[in-house]
């Protein structure tokens, strides 16, 4: 998996089992993209329980990441090219 | 030469939780101790910590033998460089449930969820894809996760 410490990254929400942060993003964001597990955004394969919403938010990306001993993290990321690629996937 | 067929020996992937709750480590040195004898090849894939509580414990490596960091075995099976033929993912937290349901997806391995700890009912009925769930409320006593993994016995499947 890419290496997370590497971005500059904004924590949304932490500590949330992933099916919260999926609904989270979906409430939240209104364009997202399903993905299935090991997609990759950025240089990271995301994982969980497929379909894994990803949020767009004008030059964000926002991505659940999972660790097992913290549970789910959403993070949003600035990068206008990611958005860009992810926009092009058809829902 | 013609004719012959070399077979590959059948493998098996464990997928360490955090290893807060005291069992996994139990259970995961009896799962790899009856795999082997059962003659199918055991790799631990888990975080630093859940990989040094085992490796330390096994020094010589009568047990344990690949050992990798999760985060590396979950980008070589979606990548296609690398799969197995069972894999067993221990849960006892939702992250469990989140690794589960990635190998799931990505892996063409029958899977295993072996789950445990204080919430383990909670978590058994967040199984809804394609496993096999040994489950049992242990947290310090590994007896009844023990006896329900000999239930199944997977390495005998």
């Amino acid at each position: 998996m890419g290496c997370v410490e590497s971005m500059n990254y904004e924590i949304v929400l932490r500590d949330a089992t992933f099916k919260e942060s999926r609904d989270f993003i979906k409430k939240t964001y209104a364009e997202f993209r399903d993905v299935e597990p090991g997609f990759k955004v950025f240089d990271v394969h995301v994982i969980g329980l497929p379909p894994i919403a990803i949020g767009l938010d004008g030059d964000f990306v926002i991505f659940p990441y999972t660790k097992p001993c913290h549970g789910t993290f959403l993070l949003r990321v600035e990068d206008k090219e990611e958005v860009a690629r992810l926009r092009a996937i058809k829902k | 030469m013609t004719g012959e067929s070399t077979t590959q020996p059948a493998t098996a992937l464990l997928v360490l939780g955090c290893p807060q709750v005291p069992v996994q480590t139990s259970i995961a040195l009896y799962l790899i101790n009856r795999l082997k004898k059962a003659g199918i090849v055991p790799t631990v894939a888990g975080n630093k910590a859940a990989n040094t509580l085992l490796v330390v414990a096994d020094p010589d490596r009568h047990y344990l033998g690949e050992v990798m960091d999760l985060d590396r075995a979950i980008v070589m099976i979606t990548e296609k460089k690398r799969d197995f033929d069972r894999c067993f993912v221990f849960i006892h937290n939702d992250a469990g449930v989140t690794y589960a349901g990635t190998m799931s997806a990505i892996s063409k391995a029958k899977i295993y969820t072996i789950i445990y700890g204080e919430h383990y009912e909670e978590l058994l009925k967040q199984m809804d894809f394609p496993c096999t769930p040994i489950a049992a409320k242990a947290v310090h006593n590994p007896l009844p996760l023990k006896k329900a993994l000999d239930e199944v016995a997977p390495w005998a499947a």
